[in-house]
């Protein structure tokens, strides 16, 4: 398959698994995040250090997909490891926007987003751990769901934060999403902090009269483009006319977000990554024969990306004696608060509304500059991962003719209301 | 300085295998020892990308037990955090494990002092974690060494039990371990005759010095030496006026000996944190499923009421399940001539073929029929230590044995009647003048050398009191 937007780092094209005709994805093809694990497909996380992993099983999402008759059709692009908001941190070279092939894909499941924009797989599944499904699919105008904390099974994909992240569907409509959606999610006994909620593809109807909609003010804040904001509010503006109500809304916590947010997910990365020593990953030369703390920095140094050194070491840092209580502790406090904030809004209202990303798709490299500029990019996006809660990205227009997205935030395991919304919005939109 | 100003304060930190079927976050069988290496693995413990944890509920019911048993208070929620360090035995390069919130915490353990009283050792908390893997170092100075990974005993799940620093001597530290097997061992949560199923770190220091700590002392015995090999070190630095650095030893099993870590292994920030991956587990209705089983204290008395024995006799017996279960079936021969051969006798053989007690519990009907014979005085008490130890050995080196009766039949050990060897008394006092004369002369001793030199004539087939009686008898005493 001709892959001009470096949207693949492995194409496979598994035949679909016998028995499994009468599936729902029976014979359709899904790419598949390169953080996600195949059995017997190789496995990098677009990093150097894992380069030649193939993993001995499927991640349960992955079982899930083959069950249900898809055809893996590979492994995306991404941030390496999935740090990231533009899939430039990729080791193996970035993805190119479709819409624009200056621009970069947004990140971290840019390689997802790119497959289903530039039509090369109807669907792909992602990650987000702080925005990486709703970035990219914002940025490429396709739809993306992060899923309600727990309701897909993480088993197999490979942790970057664990107590954000969850495997989603990309699509290039709500309906698709919605299906590949009702395939991964559900309980798992080999993941105990998921739960046992499928979601029903029967029930998916376009449905938005009488809903009440939050408009949070902080989403419409300084450092969110005006165009977008514009955009985005006449989105809005149309979901009022097909019978939602607008309520104006404010979650002053959200100021803590991005901070309570990188210092939790620095933490938990530098523990997740350390196992990545050259024992049994990352290539130890013959000739390296060094004292194994030794060897072990110089395979680390060697196999990571400058964006995950940063994360390993921002992170160890946050954790070490005497830091553990100014950093990770009042992070999950922030945490904490973020948390009741949204629960308490969304007791008055169906769900919340706002853009995805505060702009659109930023020139390659743009972004790249500075590591604090592209952590800002993620400020509306961060906060559904912290609440736990599910969010939709969908598309809702252009400005300056790049795709601008609308994010659609649920309650806890609601994921019905908001994709139902999206539905309406997507057809009165057509 | 005198020695009566060195106050020795132990505190020890105490690892168990838990004998559960599977291992602690995955479903291998934990069961590996007979296996070849990297055999018990799944992606879970071989710490594999993306793979997930999912508690043995199992494991934390057998650490509650152990928690209620020894008088702990057991928190209604415990969580699971990650201790990260770098080693190549490591899977995930951190372990699972519990840190401020652990399962249980306080309760207390009773011993007895040097000096025989009882004594309350109380214990800081106890948690469950998992086991790392095993280096098995290779090579030699020709070839180049290199350490091979077995990763088997990856995420076996162990007990720490951390006691308060309120030891004051080796003895008492063993004596502490000793119950402390015992009472795990009745609970059945563990095997202490796995090989490596039990690990100590101990802290020792003396009072108005710094602390030591000694890392992975693997057996009971070597508990006792390295905490004895280092009370003499630091006494000894001290006495010269040196001063007690705060460090991290390793004991050296095969020496004997203590030896300084280096420090950059001690250096460690373990970077504790909550265990994401894992819920907080609530313990509070699972603590209330369990029941205990009588416990060795509980044992001791009951013995000591059942079968009337002394507390010496019921103490060793119920220290260990096993010798106080083989008792059990053999206490109806008499229950106090059966606990002195147990406890007293049996005991002590095993102790030198370096036997366990479970290689003689399919034995028990044999050696209650050895106490029949000596209680039926078909043998002499001597005898009766012949035929055991004869029975032993064929037991320690082909795992099977002879009836007792046919040991004795075959070695011609049946008790005959001092009268039966009138004559051979007769002789010996005949050869022996000086000594009936130093015995007339009432020197003391005197006899029993005589009655020695009959025994062994006669292979101690009688009993050396009626021996003893007949010389007084033929001397006209």
């Amino acid at each position: 398959m001709e892959d001009a937007y470096h949207a693949f780092l492995t194409q496979t094209e598994l035949p679909q698994e016998a028995g499994t005709e009468g599936g729902i994805l029976s014979g359709i093809r899904v790419a598949v995040k390169d953080n996600i694990s195949t059995k017997g497909i190789e496995t990098t996380c677009a990093s150097k250090i894992l380069k030649q992993y193939i993993p001995p099983y499927d991640a349960t999402a992955v079982a899930k997909l083959k069950a249900a008759g898809a055809v893996i059709a590979g492994k995306t692009n991404m941030d390496e490891f999935g740090m990231g908001s533009t899939t430039e941190n990729s080791a193996f070279g970035p993805a190119l926007n479709p819409k624009d092939i200056t621009r970069a894909t947004g990140g971290s499941s840019g390689g997802s987003a790119a497959a289903v924009a530039g039509g090369l797989v109807p669907m792909a599944l992602g990650s987000d751990t702080g925005g990486s499904i709703r970035c990219p699919a914002a940025w490429c105008g396709i739809v993306g769901l992060k899923p309600s904390y727990g309701r897909v099974s993480r088993f197999g994909l490979i942790a970057y934060a664990n107590s954000f992240e969850q495997i989603g569907p990309m699509a290039a409509n709500v309906s698709d999403c919605a299906k590949l959606f009702s395939v991964i999610a559900g309980g798992d006994r080999k993941d105990s902090t998921s739960v046992d909620k499928p979601y029903d593809f029967a029930g998916l109807k376009p449905e938005i009269k009488g809903k009440v909609i939050g408009v949070p003010k902080e989403y419409f804040a300084e450092g969110v483009d005006p165009e977008v904001g514009e955009t985005v509010k006449a989105a809005i503006s149309r979901l009022e006319s097909l019978g939602a109500v607008i309520k104006d809304v404010s979650i002053p916590s959200m100021k803590y977000a991005l901070a309570a947010y990188y210092v939790t997910c620095t933490c938990e990365a530098s523990s997740n990554l350390d196992r990545f020593d050259g024992v049994r990953y990352g290539e130890i030369a013959p000739e390296m024969n060094l004292p194994w703390h030794d060897a072990y920095t110089k395979v680390r140094t060697a196999g990571f990306g400058p964006e995950v050194r940063r994360r390993i070491i921002l992170g160890t840092f946050a954790l070490s004696a005497g830091y553990y209580g100014k950093y990770y502790v009042k992070a999950r406090y922030a945490r904490q608060k973020i948390a009741k904030e949204f629960a308490e809004v969304l007791t008055g209202c169906d769900m919340l509304a706002g853009p995805t990303m505060p702009n659109t798709a930023p020139k390659l490299g743009e972004l790249m500059k500075t590591p604090l500029e592209m952590y800002q990019a993620d400020i509306l996006t961060v906060p559904a991962n912290i609440a736990g809660i599910p969010a939709i990205s969908v598309p809702c227009g252009t400005v300056r003719g790049l795709p601008a997205g609308l994010q659609l935030m649920g309650r806890m395991y609601d994921e019905e209301t908001i994709l139902n919304a999206a539905l309406a919005f997507e057809e009165a939109n057509r | 300085m005198t020695e009566e100003n060195f106050q020795v304060i132990i505190g020890l930190e105490v690892h168990c295998q838990l004998n559960t079927k599977t291992k602690l976050f995955c479903s291998c069988s934990a069961d590996f020892r007979a296996d070849a290496p990297n055999t018990h693995v799944c992606p879970v413990c071989l710490g594999l990308p993306g793979a997930l944890p999912v508690l043995n509920k199992k494991a934390v019911m057998y650490a509650l037990k152990v928690a209620k048993a020894l008088n702990c208070t057991i928190p209604e929620e415990g969580e699971f955090c990650r201790k990260n360090y770098f080693y190549p035995d490591l899977v995930k390069a951190y372990q699972i494990t519990m840190g401020d919130d652990p399962l249980a915490v306080g309760g207390y353990i009773e011993i007895e002092d040097d000096a025989g009283n009882p004594k309350v050792v109380n214990l800081t908390r106890i948690h469950v974690e998992e086991d790392p893997g095993r280096l098995v170092h290779m090579g030699n100075k020709e070839r180049g060494y290199y350490t091979l990974v077995d990763y088997n005993r990856s995420g076996i799940p162990l007990i720490e039990m951390v006691t308060e620093p309120e030891l004051s001597s080796p003895k008492e530290a063993r004596r502490l371990l000793n119950k402390l097997r015992a009472t795990l061992e009745y609970l059945d949560v563990f095997d202490p005759e796995k090989e490596g199923s039990l690990r100590v770190d101990a802290n020792i220091s003396i009072k108005g010095h710094e602390r030591v700590e000694i890392k992975n002392i693997s057996s009971y015995k070597g508990v006792e030496k390295a905490l004895t090999f280092e009370i003499t070190r630091q006494k000894n630095l001290i006495r010269r006026g040196g001063e007690i650095v705060r460090e991290t030893r390793h004991f050296q099993e095969g020496k004997g000996t203590t030896t300084s870590a280096r420090s950059k292994e001690t250096a460690n920030d373990y970077r504790y944190f909550p265990e994401p991956d894992l819920p907080v587990i609530r313990v509070a209705d699972w603590v209330k499923e369990i029941a205990l089983p009588e416990l060795p204290d509980a044992r001791r008395d009951r013995f000591m009421q059942q079968y009337g024995i002394a507390v010496n006799h019921a103490r060793t017996l119920t220290g260990d399940l096993k010798l106080a279960e083989f008792y059990e079936t053999i206490a109806k021969e008499g229950a106090a001539i059966a606990a002195s051969w147990t406890a007293d006798v049996l005991i002590g053989e095993l102790n030198y073929r370096d036997m366990a007690v479970s290689e003689v519990s399919g034995h028990a009907a044999e050696f209650a029929e050895l106490i029949a014979l000596v209680r039926d005085k078909k043998i002499t008490d001597k005898a009766g230590v012949e035929v055991l130890r004869v029975w032993l050995d064929a037991i320690h080196k082909e795992g099977k044995c002879e009836k007792p009766a046919a040991i004795v039949e075959r070695l011609g050990l049946t008790r005959e009647s001092g009268e039966s060897f009138r004559g051979i008394v007769e002789a010996i006092l005949e050869k022996n003048p000086q000594a009936v004369a130093d015995h007339r002369a009432g020197k003391k001793g005197a006899l029993n050398f005589i009655v020695g030199q009959v025994m062994k004539e006669i292979k101690g087939k009688s009993d050396p009191r009626e021996i003893h009686a007949m010389i007084s008898e033929i001397l006209g005493e």
